[in-house]
């Protein structure tokens, strides 16, 4: 009988991903609805120092893989030990952050375990399921956008086990770290194999840009009409103590790093305030960012589907309003701070 | 060295619009496009062959007949060859059992090298790549951005993460799932246009494959995940939409605004 809520805990360089504590939290939750616990997979060299602190977000096991040829990421090794983890353990669901990592290892052992995975997940929740007037109870149920973000689908997996699901970073939130928290660390034996040979790994040398940590992103698109119209929008950024995140247009261009990217191939952010200058909103844009608390949209194309989604829309020329915009801001800031 | 990319054709979903009034997508005169990660592995391969001597490029699909003309393409930008696998047996698959029934049609076939794009637009997964390679049991490197080295033997691939970079070497057989950041893929030929339709597609169907696939793993009833629900979203209620301002005034409307909700 499967049973418990798995977690895949991706490292890099011995720390834990943000992600991984993310689906700790959401496991919590779907543990909570089926009576059972919540267990984290950690695969490392010399890793063991972390497992109190997936404790301390809300596992109530951690399973610790240790292994010099699990000190960094490979397919293979990896998947060696999410099959012995699967095939011991039964678990009943098992989550992977849709990471470069994750959308490698889950579809390599969904096919090796021979069970069902679903991408990119937005919503998981517990519930009865009815299918060819059968009642399933007790199944994950996994929503996810599809077609660019325009429907949104919701799957099961009710004839096999584990039900194996992908979730984006900052999809969702994690647990308050409550170093209280008490639970059982387990050591996996096994022996590794490789069928591939790491020559070399290139940390980036800028550090990458965190578009999805940002409360405020000025975000850009091909209406600016050339690169350097980025450094107004760096200004507005710098003027509201925000961020700077384009569309994919701006990507492709050359304009700006692929980093930076917002929408369905890009990263999904939800701050505080979105400005988004000179983007049209094709749906796979608004699939990253609809999300955000407020939505303010500039685009001379008042038909531009931006507006669709936007709180405030403002028909007229980014370029012309951007640099006003941060005068403007700067100077109320000014005579605020000097009252 | 014998290459075989894998491809779908899918809609441009960069033409996809949601009706207004009904909230649903507008399906209707959207065309239909090789996916564009593919293409760029259409490109890689047909680089590779430009490079060694007697390589032969394959083209397999899965789909409805009409993926023909996406064959046809693909033929015309190079390709020496193209299978397409169509059967309503094959119908309603989700992601693991279109990798049992491709990696079925690749099993009659000899290879070195498969070459798969990254994700497709409609989907979105990158999920068919790795499962079938899990299914043919040979390794697999993901997220390749540049093909740094080929021999008869290997490959030497730059494999992209979202902060570093591993150079991974990789003994063939091997499957590849490349990005966009691959190549620009070339354009049809007009000699390759004529060509391809002088070339013949082969088609395959459950039949040519069922020694190798079990029948219990392909279509919608070897498919391990259903769909139980698939809704439009709701759209958001419409904000406030200013027109005809000067940009002095608009720029007064957005700072009263974030004033307002204490941004600023």
């Amino acid at each position: 009988m499967s049973k418990n809520v798995f977690v895949f805990c991706e490292q890099r360089d011995g720390e834990i991903q943000k992600v991984a504590l993310e689906l700790i939290g959401k496991a919590r939750e779907l543990a909570g609805a089926l009576g059972q616990e919540v267990v984290a997979v950690l695969p490392g060299h010399q890793i063991e120092g972390k497992a109190q602190m997936l404790i301390s977000y809300g596992a109530d096991e951690v399973v610790v893989a240790d292994d010099p040829m699990l000190a960094e990421y490979s397919t293979e090794p990896y998947a060696q030990v999410m099959d012995k983890v699967i095939k011991t353990m039964d678990p009943e669901v098992f989550l992977y952050g849709a990471s470069s990592i994750g959308r490698d290892l889950a579809p390599r052992v969904s096919a090796r375990v021979h069970t069902g995975l679903t991408a990119d997940c937005t919503g998981l929740e517990i519930d009865d399921v009815t299918k060819g007037g059968q009642t399933y109870p007790k199944q994950l149920k996994m929503t996810r956008p599809a077609f660019g973000g325009n429907i949104m689908a919701t799957i099961v997996c009710v004839d096999h086990r584990p039900q194996m699901a992908t979730v984006r970073p900052g999809v969702m939130q994690a647990l308050e770290k409550d170093e209280s928290r008490t639970g059982k660390v387990t050591k996996l034996e096994i022996s590794l194999s490789n069928n591939v040979k790491i020559l070399e790994t290139v940390k980036a040398t800028h550090k990458a840009a965190d578009i999805t940590e940002a409360k405020i992103l000025v975000s850009g698109g091909r209406g600016l009409g050339s690169a350097g119209k980025f450094e107004s929008l760096k200004e507005l950024a710098g003027a509201l103590g925000g961020d700077v995140s384009a569309s994919r247009a701006c990507v492709d261009a050359g304009w700006i790093e692929k980093d930076r990217q917002v929408g369905q191939t890009g990263k999904t952010v939800r701050p505080q305030l979105y400005v988004a200058c000179g983007i049209s909103g094709a749906i796979q844009h608004v699939a990253g960012m609809e999300g955000s608390d407020f939505i303010i949209a500039i685009n001379k194309n008042d038909s531009a589907p931006i507006f669709d989604v936007a709180d405030l829309g403002v028909v007229g020329d980014v370029n012309a309003i951007v640099p006003k915009l941060t005068d403007a801001i700067n100077k109320y800031k000014a005579e605020k701070n000097a009252q | 060295m014998k290459i075989i990319v894998c491809m779908k054709q899918v809609p441009d979903t960069t033409e996809v619009r949601l009706d207004p009034v009904t909230n649903t997508l507008i399906r209707d005169g959207v065309p239909s496009i090789i996916n564009p990660d593919d293409k760029c592995g259409i490109e890689a391969a047909l680089q590779i062959k430009e490079k060694v001597p007697g390589t032969t490029v394959t083209v397999v699909s899965m789909g409805l007949p009409s993926v023909d003309i996406a064959l046809r393409e693909a033929l015309a930008m190079g390709c020496d060859g193209a299978i397409l696998l169509t059967d309503r047996k094959l119908g309603g698959a989700d992601t693991w059992a279109t990798s049992s029934s491709i990696a079925g049609a690749i099993k009659k076939l000899d290879y070195d090298l498969i070459i798969c794009g990254r994700q497709a637009i409609d989907g979105d997964t990158a999920q068919v790549g790795p499962q079938i390679a899990e299914h043919l049991g040979i390794p697999q490197v993901s997220y390749v951005e540049e093909i740094a080295e080929v021999t008869d033997k290997k490959l030497v691939v730059k494999r992209q993460y979202e902060d570093r970079y591993q150079m991974i070497e990789v003994e063939m057989p091997c499957l590849i799932t490349t990005l966009a950041e691959l190549n620009d893929p070339r354009y049809m030929s007009v000699g390759g246009c004529f060509e391809a339709y002088q070339k013949e597609i082969r088609v395959m169907g459950y039949a040519d494959i069922a020694d190798v696939v079990d029948e219990s793993n392909i279509g919608l009833k070897g498919s391990p995940t259903n769909v139980v629900k698939s809704m439009t979203k709701e759209a958001k209620g419409k904000g406030e939409i200013l027109k005809d301002l000067t940009p002095d005034e608009a720029v007064k409307a957005i700072v009263d605004k974030l004033a307002a909700k204490y941004i600023i």
